[in-house]
């Protein structure tokens, strides 16, 4: 197997590259990002692009890579600028399925991480989405409108190149100790923000879970979309209650401006889609993934508490992940520098 | 269209009977129809379960978790506790509900219960709910409108105390997966809505989606007749402009705020209530199809609306005094 994987840079990427690198089956591990790797990694030839992927044409060719895993999807929208998000998301993913459905491509798999964003978070929606269903109500942010027209190039992909096996995973909210999404970094204030009179049902995927499901859907044949989200829905008042926040309402009325000194003191910013589910929440049906074999190793609720756990332990410790650099030339040395005795 | 474009079509409800909505299009892709979201690829062959490093700890890493009891559909069984508890001198000395009929609720499995809707604070839900809950010791989900949901407070106090909204895949998931008892009231707000002089005339039992879903769900339907739910709460006049103003179904002025003033927006008039349920009806058709021929869905639901019609009149027939039945 010789994988491609998009988005090296984020946490997702460099923890599938390193688990992917434990497999004897896969024989080549190219990781593409426009920032250097998260993790320390062993064999992953990490190559350096555009946001856009304007030379992923080339090294799809060069590489002869089989499977593509497409992690690359921004769904937090307060890491970056809206135009920046558009061209990663909309623009990478086309070039991306531009290059691996070209004329003599070698590839043979597809696996997108999308995210239940697409859904949206609404009070007409129904309390568990099937992948089948859609949003009740249009995407108003452009995280939700380019997700969207990412799925739609995708499934384009799908249609154009039947040989290929197209995954798509829709993962919920992601919680774990080494990620930081808006809700995470509102649970880890001292308190935690609410919608006056909201009480959410909201369903959480561990952390291990995500990369669990992109090694699944990368080893073994799942075409198709697939929810992926642990089991059970936990109110927000449970979640705070489990981590040990006390509760600070914002009004339900102009909440979006009400939210607005969190993101001046730049304690927490609460975009408007996150505004939109700490409202409305969201379910999702996670049973058709599991049909297809995958299992997962914490439910909703056990994800809180190892949130919680690990809130825990970086309260007393301070932050456990030790920061990596990635430095080419080190990296470059140790991988091919005749120099260096390998095989011992 | 891009495969997860926002459905073009409002989302049906069954309260206010948008007939079976969006359910008939959220049958998996195994039911063979070609559907729009799952990507067009052959069934997947032999898959080789990907064993994690160490074995799945679900049960053993749930075990210590502090969770409430509030459950996948927002009921928390501790605050239908306490709204049992506040409620029960209202039901027991203000409605003093009688039922006739109880036995013909299912002790077990699911089953969609069908009652005439009345009062402009509906007082026919909570009743039927209580009583069945404190008689049976059984959960009943109220399925309404989705408005209760976008409220601040009321919503989520609602959805503690066994609200759903009506969505018909809740619906489905209720019955079939689940098993529960799901309260509807098919005429919606139509039925809450209606002036005085129309009482006990039931209005439009949507278009039949209860019905459906219940074939679906391959539940029985058991109808319920509601006497006294009316004169609780009349509507003498009703403001479309305010309703307007303020988006809600109907803005009305009760009889109850004329002999109570501001405090009649809340109060109900002691009314007697009485409550018939009566034998369920079962579909003979398979569960779990796609559709329904909309003639036979039609008929049921007609049906189930004329013998609810019938027992009402049956149990007027019978009520010598509005306050002492």
């Amino acid at each position: 197997m010789r994988v491609l994987v998009t988005g090296l840079g984020t946490f997702w990427g460099s923890r599938l590259a390193q688990q992917l690198e434990e497999r004897d089956d896969v024989e080549v591990i190219v990781g593409l990002d426009t920032r250097e790797p998260r993790l320390p990694l062993e064999r992953t030839e990490f190559v350096r692009a555009d946001s856009d992927y304007s030379i992923l044409d080339r090294i799809v060719r060069a590489t002869a890579v089989d499977t593509i895993l497409h992690t690359h999807l921004i769904v937090d929208s307060t890491r970056m600028s809206s135009r920046a998000l558009h061209e990663i998301n909309v623009i990478g993913t086309m070039n991306l399925l531009a290059a691996a459905g070209a004329g003599g491509s070698t590839v043979r798999k597809l696996v997108v991480k999308s995210s239940t964003l697409v859904y949206g978070a609404n009070y007409r929606d129904p309390y568990f989405f099937r992948e089948s269903m859609g949003r009740t109500q249009a995407p108003r942010t452009r995280v939700e409108r380019s997700l969207l027209e990412a799925a739609a190039f995708v499934r384009d992909f799908a249609v154009d190149n039947p040989h290929v096996v197209v995954t798509k995973l829709r993962f919920s909210n992601v919680l774990g100790d080494a990620i930081d999404t808006p809700l995470s970094k509102a649970l880890r204030l001292p308190v935690a923000p609410e919608i006056f009179g909201f009480d959410p049902r909201l369903q959480f995927v561990h952390e291990e879970d995500v990369t669990g499901a992109l090694l699944f859907a990368t080893v073994n044949d799942v075409p198709g979309v697939y929810n992926v989200a642990g089991d059970g829905t936990i109110p927000w008042s449970e979640v705070c209650a489990i981590v040990g926040r006390p509760r600070v309402p914002l009004p339900p009325l102009g909440t979006y401006w009400a939210a607005e000194p969190l993101r001046a003191l730049r304690l927490v910013d609460l975009p408007h889609e996150v505004l939109m589910l700490l409202r409305y929440g969201r379910g999702v049906d996670n049973s058709p993934f599991k049909r297809m074999g995958f299992r997962y190793r914490h439910s909703t609720a056990g994800a809180v508490d190892a949130f919680a756990r690990s809130l825990r332990l970086e309260r007393t410790v301070g932050d456990k992940n030790p920061t990596y650099r990635y430095q080419r030339d080190v990296e470059t040395f140790f991988r091919h520098s005749p120099a260096v005795v390998r095989d011992r | 269209m891009p495969d997860d474009a926002p459905s073009a079509e409002p989302v049906a409800t069954l309260t206010t009977g948008d007939g079976p909505g969006p359910l008939l299009r959220t049958r998996p892709a195994e039911a063979g129809i070609p559907d729009a979201d799952v990507l067009p690829t052959d069934p997947p062959g032999g898959i080789l379960p990907l064993e994690p490093a160490t074995p799945p700890d679900l049960t053993a890493g749930d075990a210590g978790i502090r969770t409430g009891d509030v459950d996948a559909w927002g009921r928390s069984e501790r605050m239908r506790r306490l709204a049992r508890a506040l409620y029960e001198p209202i039901y027991r000395y203000w409605f003093r509900v009688d039922w006739e009929g109880l036995e013909h609720v299912p002790a077990e499995g699911g089953a969609l219960l069908v009652a005439n809707h009345a009062a402009a604070i509906p007082s026919d839900a909570p009743a039927i709910m209580h009583g069945i809950e404190t008689e049976l010791g059984r959960p009943v989900y109220g399925l309404a409108e989705y408005l209760f949901r976008a409220m601040p407070v009321i919503g989520t106090l609602w959805s503690r105390c066994g609200g759903v909204p009506a969505h018909p895949d809740n619906a489905y998931r209720l019955l079939h997966d689940d098993g529960q008892l799901v309260l509807v009231f098919p005429e919606g707000a139509k039925g809450t809505g209606k002036p005085f002089r129309d009482r006990y005339r039931l209005r439009r039992f949507g278009r039949g989606g209860f019905v459906e879903i219940a074939m679906r769900s391959g539940v029985p339907v058991v109808p319920i007749a509601v006497v006294g739910a009316e004169e609780s709460m009349p509507i003498l006049w009703k403001s479309r402009r305010l309703a307007g103003l303020l988006n809600i179904p109907y803005f009305p002025i009760t009889a109850n705020m004329l002999a109570f003033g501001p405090l009649g927006t809340v109060l109900y008039f002691p009314a007697k209530f009485r409550i018939r349920v009566l034998p369920p009806v079962h579909f003979d058709v398979p569960p779990d199809q796609d559709r329904y021929p909309r003639a036979r869905v039609m008929e049921e639901s007609d049906r189930i609306r004329d013998r609810i019609q019938q027992a009402l009149y049956d149990m007027l027939r019978a009520r010598r005094n509005v306050w002492f039945g």
